[in-house]
């Protein structure tokens, strides 16, 4: 069985391209169908994971909205209106199509829309996601090159060991520790909140995302670092850097030329991981400064036994992981032509 | 070997193993120790709320007037039984995964890897949520078992892609052609091959899995008190760290040296394993 | 003058010694082979002869190449000598070369260069050009073609060639060779060999050809210096030195060298 698995190298650095046109673009192409393809499907996958797992519950869907002591018509009654009465595969189905139709259902305690809800929450979410990621690529890849270039000084050794420390650290922790700091002591920032006008009120909204906006950058950065620096010394010992300098490049012009488009391509491969983890901050962090995002909407929906909500929330969360990794996977494969040449997982 | 090689390999006591033992050693006696004494009963208010740090109560109290070294202490019984039990089951379910989907013809097996891709995009922290937020009751169990699942994609991925490295070595031939059965040649000869580079990577899982239940509790998904972890700690203190800021620091102290002791370790482990790699910074 | 001229070179790590007083000048146009086994030294003095020691290493003596100083020298003198004075190939040409370019372009990078440092300008058409002379001379089929595939698209023996044309667009007066025909099967072994050995030839360059490969070198180079653990213990015309070995560690080798050829029944 293991001979199943061997491969002609040999026969596989040989191929020439077979053409002079541009063997590019058709394979990108196809390649892109497929992982639509296999996106779509991990969707419903997740949607019946999700649906299962919460029907799994011992509880009564129905409790949410009745106290103790209620009559059987009563009971009745709720599930009837939450529609936990109809069997399992039918709910299922509706499910489903409820969700083709973009309809997440609505929410147990407060009737509303949920994906309306979300499309709320989302306007504090999406920035604190968004600018937490580009500051942390910010900040992670010049400290990540200098660290690997500079590791015979201390300031690259003491780079290294500060992002050691980074990725040990909670984010939730950074958040109280910076909310200590410069918002209950310094008073230079609100301890918490979002105002109630949102973004019609740009400034306050900024505002009350900047201490939130550096804790998830900090935490996503420490980790960002390490593969900057994986990637960089990687570079620095590479056999083609040597090449280049043999045959009279400059260190800098040789590092511009091959060493940043080579380096580039490990950090994309985390690139994706690393995105859905700064969403996942974001959501943890929101509780750290009481911003109505998603985060708050999921935990209070866990609390309440709001399915809808809880459902919503996750399948939201889970799209915006697939499409990051979806995003990811295709800049790798545009950037690195040794993927495409396999066709597939190398 | 080059000379340049011969001149590198030279094998070296490892200082990030030793400094990660120390640490991780710490936690582990006073964790030990809480099992049969700990400075005052945990639930006992012995002193005033919110008490700084004085001779009686060495980190002051907590908002009930408990002992807070008391609260911190118990917290490395609670972070480490978790971080093990989580492994645990992440290893379980993630080697058994990993080792079938090595032996798995073609479609089980791309399909089992195409699944694992798609989990493993997802963070531990978010899997641990669901599983949580399906089962009825917070408890520390179901903590251990939402981080457990979620672990598992990771070591299941990392069995999967080693275990195929080693089955096409020829060892492996020989010994099939020599009869061995395969659950022989799983435990006489993968595993014991792969055992190395996974328990580097299991090491770093506990460090994760301790983080993750510390964002779990502090989210109010974890578990509650008496089994109060370093995160319910923190979540407690945030309301009052203008009075007492001591409560929203030690816990996290002591999380991040366990967290830090544990990489350390794991590094450690890396190094002791393979000194000829190339060493980082 | 000599191109290189290496006078007493010691190379350690830290408290070990690699390679200890080393002596060795190559003219214009000699063919030199520097030939060990693993571990003996030859491929870090060829970096030595550059500058190109990988950082831990530590140089002293003297290396004079083009008639300048290496050792310690800034590397705004060394960038200048390296890709004009001298150019290296190496032995593994899959990673030698840039993964994620074209390798028409990787040519055309040293030949850009030269040309600016000669101060000529190239613009893009006479590049494309130059860059298909050059793969033509390096018996490649089909240039245009192959100027467009990646290094991983080629087998083995392509990739060498190309190494061998971003070496010769620099028109270096000195071509160092680092065992660049180990990492190849014997067949190709052969026609790179048989290639270099034109190349220098034709264009009149120095050469220094490290191998551990007695019968290789023999057929490329005039004299050859032989290495054991960082230290020169036997050197004269190649003939002479494989027919009559003075050193009995020179002698094990060409002994170890005809005993394989003759379990060939001498068909290398």
């Amino acid at each position: 069985m293991p001979a199943r698995f061997r491969f002609d190298e040999a026969a596989a650095c040989s191929r020439l391209p077979a053409s002079p046109v541009d063997t590019r673009t058709r394979p990108i192409l196809s390649y892109v169908f497929r992982r639509l393809a296999i996106l779509l499907l991990s969707l419903l996958i997740a949607a019946v994971v999700l649906f299962v797992l919460l029907r799994l519950l011992p509880g009564d869907p129905a409790n949410a909205l009745l106290g103790v002591g209620a009559t059987e018509a009563q009971i009745a009654a709720a599930r009837a209106q939450v529609g936990s009465d109809r069997p399992l595969v039918e709910q299922f189905v509706s499910f489903l199509s409820n969700l083709a139709r973009f309809d997440l259902g609505t929410s147990f305690v407060s009737r509303a829309d949920v994906l309306g809800e979300i499309g709320n929450r989302m306007s504090v979410t999406l920035p604190l996601t968004a600018f937490g990621f580009l500051l942390a690529i910010v900040i992670a890849v010049p400290l990540g090159i200098v660290a690997a270039v500079k590791a015979d000084r201390w300031y690259g050794a003491a780079i290294s060991v500060i992002s050691q420390l980074g990725i040990a650290i909670p984010v939730f922790w950074v958040g109280i520790l910076l909310v200590t700091a410069f918002a209950i002591n310094l008073r230079l920032f609100p301890s918490g909140g979002f105002p109630l006008r949102g973004w019609e009120d740009p400034g306050e909204a900024a505002i009350s995302l900047a201490l939130p906006v550096v804790t998830v950058a900090l935490v996503i950065a420490a980790s960002l670092l390490r593969y900057v620096r994986s990637a960089t010394q990687d570079v620095l010992g590479s056999d083609y850097l040597r090449t280049a300098r043999a045959l009279g490049a400059s260190f800098s012009e040789a590092l511009i030329r091959h060493g940043i488009r080579n380096g580039a391509v490990p950090v994309i491969s985390i690139l994706g991981i690393e995105l859905a983890t700064t969403f996942l901050g974001a959501v943890v962090v929101e509780k750290v400064f009481a911003l109505p995002g998603l985060g708050s909407m999921l935990l209070l929906a866990i609390q309440q036994r709001d399915y809808p909500n809880v459902q919503g929330v996750l399948f939201i969360s889970t799209l915006m992981v697939l499409l990051t990794g979806f995003a990811a996977d295709l800049l790798q494969r545009v950037i690195d032509p040794r993927l495409r040449a396999r066709g597939g997982r190398p | 070997m080059t000379a340049l090689e011969t001149a590198a390999a030279r094998p070296h006591r490892s200082a990030s193993l030793q400094l990660g033992l120390v640490l991780v050693g710490l936690h582990v006696v006073v964790a030990l120790l809480t099992l049969v004494w700990t400075p005052y009963d945990p639930g006992a208010m012995t002193g005033g709320r919110l008490e700084p740090p004085s001779l009686a109560h060495w980190v002051g109290t907590d908002r009930l007037g408990r002992d807070f070294l008391t609260q911190i202490m118990i917290g490395s019984r609670i972070a480490l039984i978790v971080g093990s039990a989580a492994v645990a089951i992440g290893a379980a379910i993630g080697i058994t995964l990993g080792m079938l989907a090595a032996f798995a013809t073609r479609l089980p097996d791309d399909a089992l890897a195409a699944t694992l891709d798609i989990l493993i995009a997802f963070p531990t922290l978010l899997i641990a949520m669901l599983v949580v937020a399906a089962s009825d009751t917070a408890s520390l169990g179901t903590a251990i078992l939402a981080l457990g699942i979620a672990l598992s994609p990771i070591v299941a991925r990392l069995t999967r892609i080693l275990a195929k490295r080693v089955l096409l070595l020829d060892f492996i031939t020989a010994a099939r052609t020599s009869g061995t059965s395969w659950p022989g040649i799983v435990f006489r000869h993968v595993l014991p091959n792969i055992w190395p580079t996974l328990a580097v990577n299991l090491a770093l899982q506990f460090g994760v899995a301790i983080i993750a239940e510390a964002s779990l509790s502090y989210l109010g998904l974890g578990a509650p008190p008496p089994n109060a972890s370093w995160g319910r700690l923190l979540q407690e203190a945030q309301g009052t760290v203008y009075t007492a800021p001591i409560g929203a620091i030690a816990p996290g102290l002591a999380l991040v040296s366990l967290v830090i002791g544990v990489n350390l370790l794991a590094d450690g482990l890396r190094d002791v394993g393979d000194p000829t790699r190339r060493r980082g910074a | 003058m000599s191109l290189l001229a290496i006078d007493h070179l010691t190379l350690s790590a830290g408290a070990q010694t690699l390679v200890s007083g080393l002596s060795l000048a190559i003219a214009a146009g000699e063919r030199v082979g520097l030939i060990g086994e693993s571990g003996s030294g030859k491929s870090l003095t060829a970096m030595a002869a550059t500058g190109l020691l990988p950082p831990g290493i530590t140089a002293a003596g003297s290396v004079l190449l083009g008639g300048r100083q290496v050792v310690g020298a800034p590397d705004r003198v060394l960038d200048r000598l390296r890709g004009t004075v001298t150019a290296t190939i190496f032995q593994e040409p899959l990673t030698a070369l840039d993964p994620l370019l074209r390798v028409g372009r990787q040519v055309a990078e040293p030949l850009r260069r030269r040309a600016a440092r000669d101060g000529r300008t190239l613009d893009r058409h006479q590049l494309r050009r130059d860059v298909q002379a050059l793969l033509e001379q390096v018996a490649l089929p089909h240039p245009e073609r192959i100027a467009r595939a990646y290094p991983h698209e080629l087998s083995g023996g392509q990739r060498q060639r190309i190494a061998i044309a971003m070496a010769l667009a620099c028109q270096p007066q000195l071509l160092i060779a680092d065992e660049p025909t180990t990492a190849l099967d014997v067949t190709t072994q052969a026609e790179i060999l048989k290639l270099l050995d034109t190349l220098v030839r034709e264009r009149g360059m120095a050469l220094l050809f490290i191998s551990h490969d007695l019968p290789i070198v023999a057929q490329v180079v005039q004299r050859v210096v032989v290495l054991r653990r960082g230290v020169a213990v036997e050197r004269g015309p190649v003939e002479e030195v494989f027919a009559r070995p003075r050193h009995e560690y020179t002698g094990a080798l060409v002994a170890a060298a005809r005993a394989f050829d003759a379990a060939l029944g001498g068909s290398r």
